[in-house]
């Protein structure tokens, strides 16, 4: 039944991801496809892998944002471009619009965590489920014809074979900068419902009513250029030692 | 989006069938003539084409069996139950006409219904998309629906005229009056186009708007990818338009004349009959034309990402 769960899921499992810390370096992206294309599933495929046309499926992308600011006030001076990384990936939305369009059945959200999984033994590839979607988070195998997604590493996160620290999704895993944070979003006391409280985490596309799960962290403010600047073309006001070396210095 | 021709072939021809199916079951056509027959071969033929057509895009064709599981929830789950029930009306009312000439009033009703039914639940597949701005209007809905029976009163008086049925006229009138419309109509949801406020920018779809204005400086992947190929695909402004008036011309006023020209009597016999499957097939064109925008303009809330 591709129908949302009539209850909300007592847990939200999902992903917070800090974008002042992201350096945009795709090890995550890697990490992704290399778990996943032997884990849950059909292979995540590539196509003409080593021609010029190449392309094939992928969960996460990071896409690499120029941001400039009007006004000035928020990060940096006005017109001072900042980069911004921005890895992008299913947000296992509580209002998934991918899953209510699926006519199989084989696009679900699990009711005991909030994760969107596709059933690939009922996929017939319509493709219907990555037009509902506006974060385009869902791909077509071109190979399996079936679609793939983020499983959240589902077959990670429960692994009790795993260590511990292991049992986070891959791209959580893998991260050099720690900007990726896996938890509970419905807990208010994890690390990451913490993290979205104190840096005013983010819902992406509000817009289009999809409620997502996981969060952004928005960059933090920046100081101003011109703050830091200092008066070196000025010695009038200069005394002491300084204004010592600013007469002995004038006489040269 | 992408404008694949299987789903076009699908959404033009089973529109066509079914708009002609609802003509047939509404009595239009005397069940006792060849008109009638004809037709109602040829509607089942147009839905049959169409929807296996349909199917040609799936991944894994063999298991669409399943896709009649989600009616409940699903636009698309509803429309594949509603065609297969809807055949058996249709095929009865075939029956009927081809085997006994008589036309049976419940088995009318419930083919017009249907066929009704599965053309909303087709263009609501697309209406019901909010991350694609220009279909997500009530107003694709009736323009599905009004191009589906503007087909089926072009087809039916083509028929009836080369049958020279009595009604020839009267239905090249209502031929001429839907195809009128259903031009209109399109008209209306082209304009909704154009003036659309889209819902989701770069600045709402990385949430960085508040920092400032957001631009793709580096996208994700080096060529094309599913989602590029699939959501990204853009259509040239000046072409667009040009297609757009081409569509109206031979799928529109082309038709309207031919039908108004049969309608009032200026021909008949052979004539009639030839003027009414020239129209025909200008208006199958235009449609054709018509649904390939509705794809290629079609823009998806996705391309945010992309900067654009």
């Amino acid at each position: 039944m591709t129908s949302l769960p009539a209850v909300a899921p007592a847990r939200k499992l999902g992903l917070v991801i800090d974008l002042d810390v992201c350096v945009g370096c795709h090890a995550c992206v890697i990490s992704c496809k290399e778990w996943n294309t032997g884990g849950y599933g059909a292979a995540l495929s590539d196509q003409d892998p080593y021609g010029a046309d190449v392309s094939g499926t992928f969960l996460n992308r990071v896409h690499s944002y120029e941001v400039t600011p009007d006004g000035g006030q928020v990060v940096g001076e006005s017109g001072q471009a900042r980069l911004i990384h921005f890895p992008k990936s299913c947000l296992h939305c509580d209002d998934a619009p991918c899953v209510s369009v699926c006519p199989t059945g084989a696009s679900y959200k699990r009711s005991a965590d909030g994760i969107v999984l596709v059933d690939e033994d009922k996929c017939i590839g319509c493709g219907l489920c990555a037009w509902a979607c506006p974060y385009g988070a869902r791909e077509l195998d071109l190979a399996a014809g079936v679609m793939k997604k983020c499983t959240l590493c589902v077959d990670r996160i429960y692994n009790e074979t795993f260590e511990e620290v292991d049992r986070v999704p891959s791209c959580v895993r893998t991260c050099p900068t720690n900007a990726r944070h896996y938890g509970d979003l419905a807990d208010p006391d994890s690390v990451v419902s913490r993290l979205v409280r104190e840096r005013d985490g983010i819902d992406l596309m509000p817009e289009q009513g999809t409620r997502p799960v996981n969060k952004y962290l928005p960059p933090r403010p920046r100081q101003p250029l011109s703050d830091t600047r200092s008066p070196v073309e000025n010695t009038d006001g200069a005394t002491g030692f300084f204004g010592w070396l600013d007469s002995m210095l004038d006489r040269i | 989006m992408h404008p694949a021709p299987s789903i076009i072939v699908f959404t033009v021809l089973s529109g066509l069938g079914y708009g002609l199916a609802v003509m047939l079951g509404l009595d239009l056509l005397d069940a006792d003539s060849s008109a009638a027959r004809i037709g109602h071969v040829l509607a089942l033929l147009l839905i049959g084409f169409g929807l296996t057509s349909s199917l040609l895009h799936l991944g894994n064709p063999q298991r669409a069996w399943r896709a009649l599981s989600q009616w409940r929830s699903s636009w698309l789950s509803r429309e594949g139950v509603l065609a297969i029930l809807t055949f058996a009306p249709l095929l009865a009312g075939a029956w009927f006409s081809l085997f006994e000439g008589v036309y049976r009033a419940p088995v009318g009703i419930l083919s017009v219904a249907g066929s009704l039914a599965t053309v909303y639940c087709t263009s609501m597949i697309y209406a019901s998309l909010r991350s694609v701005d220009g279909w997500n209007t009530p107003l694709t809905s009736l323009c599905y629906l009004l191009f589906s029976l503007a087909g089926g009163a072009g087809l039916a008086s083509a028929l009836a005229s080369g049958a020279a049925l009595g009604a020839a006229g009267e239905l090249a009138w209502v031929a001429m009056a839907f195809v009128a419309i259903a031009w209109l109509a399109k008209i209306a949801w082209r304009r909704r186009l154009k003036s659309i406020v889209r819902r989701s920018t770069p600045e709402t779809a990385t949430g960085l708007g508040k920092l400032g204005r957001v631009r793709l400086f580096e996208p994700p992947h080096m060529t094309a990818s599913y989602l590029t190929h699939e959501m990204g695909f853009k259509v040239a402004r000046k072409h667009a338009d040009k297609l757009f008036v081409l569509s109206i011309i031979i799928g529109g006023g082309l038709p309207i004349i031919l039908f108004g020209l049969v309608a009032m009597g200026a021909a008949d016999g052979n004539t009639a009959t030839a003027l009414g499957l020239i129209a025909a097939i200008g208006y199958l064109s235009g449609v054709f034309v018509e649904r390939w925008l509705f794809f290629a303009e079609a823009r998806h809330a996705v391309v945010s990402f992309y900067g654009s």
